[in-house]
């Protein structure tokens, strides 16, 4: 078996063409990651650019509010660019760089790992494109201009159901036909291996500043992580440290769309079966004779019919639990959010504000939860307003 | 056994792909025996799928029709039970490894033995992950076609001396398409992989023109034609076997040149 498993999971489903240099960044990345002045430099990338380290912040008002456990936020909102995407791109692009790669391309769903990715190729001067689909493209047209902005080129992608699964698919034609100059900087815990593992270890600073930041303000370690899950890059980051600790729980949310009984969802875990798509045997929303399915979500960024294969793993185990949020349920958890802390979260954390908003009044006060804010909420007021029938342009 | 050395005896094979389904289940059955009649010497029947990640334009398009009308892997295998009443030519599967998973790899590979399909080629599916299906394809005299490709260089050896059938060697980085001119030094990999296996080598992707193909002919065993003749089934929808007729039978000319 190829290298990469997470218990049946993982794998190097890919063409040839691109065997050799998936093989080659394995390498680079084991050699850079052992190398202190490479570590150095993105830890200096990641706390004096990004911000890091984030906060961990306390929500007084919704904790007394729900009147159960007591919860926190991990304010990956807080990064430069509002999202966790920032800490896989800093990672991936600076790897790209030192390999001696003078173009990236990524593709994008929300468009916060595109803009993420245009980011750090503008900060470290590397050539940048852009895949996203054109539905995604209308849904997210400012974060389209934000990339532009940043000197990136932007592909509408036309193919297929134009969202998130056809972007990935374009940024690999890409890939394949530029492999010498270019690296695919993967948004998610997704992918052929290195991939899903390269883009853990780059998220896990947000679980290894976490558990330490419960031990210095609470002395012990939150009940429950909960965080969204697309792809599954930000609830790999917020679980990993806490895998070994197996007081605590771990809770993805998945995009459960209009109802996971209806076919207007993105639930993989939920709805999906094993199957071997985007370079990974993992779990997949998929019909009749495995073609992959097309998905739905109010949320760009949880709009992808699969999940990466460390989750479809964890939850074989029992390490972790994966439950279905709805757009109504995400849209009243943003909506509170926002009147009750004065944070309005991403549509995508959402999705785990609502599951905690639904757990926190069942469990007792000396408990903890933790929600991993993966991303700031201004690029979706636009379609929340849309979402409640209220016209911004009147 | 399967019947893919037959391909290779009558000079350079000239091999033709189309998508399953593309425009109508009927029309691949009639199309594959006009492309038969007229000189292909073996056919790849591509099993369409909503992602096929490893296609340029055309065949995706190709695909996105085939499928719009729901065609299924059973339907594909009612194609290949109908081309199978009227010919032995050797057929081989084109397929991303999904639909194959899905449809059980046990139940695919007994109805490919049943209908005699003769390989299979998954573009999804590198050396590493072979052990997905290589036992159960060749229990049931399939051949897995290996791939190898312009960025092998030392994998051509592991490549090669574990394939069976024939070798499909890619011609050029990237997706399937027309390409105006082929760049790699395809010399160079031949005979890296004639060092290690006798197997016959065909050459695909970015081939269209008789010119390319005779060119191609001298040096390989094999010429492989996809996106071009998908393009005339596009142009022509269900009037197309006349114009597909004469371009397999002046590709074909071209590589027995």
């Amino acid at each position: 078996m190829s290298k990469g498993r997470y218990g049946e999971y993982g794998g190097q489903y890919i063409s040839e063409t691109l065997m050799n240099e998936l093989i080659y960044l394995e390498e680079q990345y084991n050699h850079y990651m052992n190398d202190p002045e490479f570590v150095d430099e993105l830890n200096t990338l990641l706390k004096e650019y990004a911000g890091r380290p984030s906060l961990l912040y306390y929500a007084k008002r919704m904790t007394e509010d729900l009147g159960g456990a007591k919860i926190y936020l991990k304010r990956e909102d807080l990064n430069h660019t509002g999202a966790h995407k920032i800490n896989n791109v800093l990672g991936q692009v600076l790897l790209a760089k030192k390999m001696g790669k003078t173009r990236v391309i990524a593709e994008t769903g929300a468009g916060q790992h595109g803009v993420a990715t245009a980011t750090a190729a503008a900060l470290l001067d590397m050539e940048c494109e852009v895949f996203m689909g054109e539905v995604d493209t209308k849904r997210q047209a400012l974060n389209v201009y934000r990339m532009e902005l940043l000197g990136a080129k932007v592909h509408s992608v036309k193919s297929g159901t134009k969202t998130l699964k056809d972007a990935v698919n374009d940024a690999f034609r890409d890939w394949i036909a530029r492999v010498h100059d270019t690296n695919y900087v993967i948004g998610s815990t997704m992918g052929p291996h290195p991939f899903p593992m390269i883009v853990r270890d780059f998220q896990a600073v947000i679980s290894a500043e976490a558990r330490q930041q419960f031990l210095d303000k609470e002395g012990k370690l939150p009940n429950a992580v909960i965080a969204c899950v697309g792809g599954g890059s930000n609830a790999m980051g917020a679980f990993y440290n806490f895998i070994d600790d197996e007081e605590v729980k771990l809770i993805g949310c998945e995009a459960g769309g209009k109802g996971v009984d209806t076919p207007y969802n993105a639930a993989a875990l939920t709805n999906g079966k094993i199957g071997i798509f985007h370079g990974m045997k993992s779990i997949f929303s998929q019909g009749d004779y495995g073609q992959i399915a097309p998905v739905y979500s109010v949320s760009a960024g949880l709009d992808y019919p699969g999940v990466g294969p460390e989750h479809a793993y964890l939850r074989d185990i029992g390490r972790a639990q994966y439950v279905p949020i709805t757009d109504e349920e995400a849209v009243d958890a943003f909506e509170y959010l926002s009147k009750m802390e004065g944070i309005i979260p991403a549509i995508e954390s959402a999705h785990a504000v609502a599951h905690a908003m639904k757990i926190a009044p069942e469990m007792d006060k000396d408990e903890i939860i933790m929600i991993c804010l993966s991303g700031r909420g201004d690029k979706d007021v636009r379609s929340i307003a849309e979402y409640r029938g209220v016209d911004l342009n009147e | 056994m399967s019947k893919i050395a037959n391909a290779f005896e009558n000079g350079t094979a000239f091999i033709g792909f189309l998508t399953a389904g593309d425009p109508t289940i009927d029309k691949t059955v009639e199309y594959i025996l006009a492309m038969e009649e007229a000189g292909c010497d073996l056919i790849e029947i591509g099993i369409p799928f909503s992602d096929p990640m490893a296609e340029g334009v055309v065949i995706q398009d190709a695909n996105v029709r085939a499928l719009k009308h729901n065609t299924t892997t059973d339907d594909v295998f009612d194609i290949v039970s109908r081309v199978r009443q009227k010919t032995d030519i050797p057929l081989v599967f084109l397929t991303y490894i999904n639909p194959v998973f899905f449809y059980g790899y046990e139940k695919f590979f007994k109805r490919c033995a049943e209908l005699g399909i003769d390989g299979i080629i998954s573009p999804d599916l590198p050396f590493e992950e072979k052990g997905e299906i290589v036992d159960i394809a060749r229990k049931n005299d399939v051949d897995v076609i290996s791939l190898i490709a312009p960025t092998s260089s030392e994998r051509i050896k592991m490549i090669a001396s574990d394939a069976s059938g024939f070798i499909y060697v890619v011609s050029s980085l990237g997706v399937t398409g027309m390409r105006a001119e082929i760049k790699t030094d395809l010399n160079a990999i031949l005979s890296d992989i004639r060092e290690v296996t006798d197997l016959p080598l065909a050459v695909g992707f970015g081939i269209n023109t008789p010119e390319q193909a005779s060119d191609i002919s001298k040096i390989a065993d094999g010429v492989i034609v996809g996106s071009a003749i998908v393009k005339i089934i596009e142009e022509h929808g269900e009037d197309a076997t006349e114009a597909l007729k004469e371009y397999v039978s002046s590709m074909k000319n071209a590589c027995l040149e």
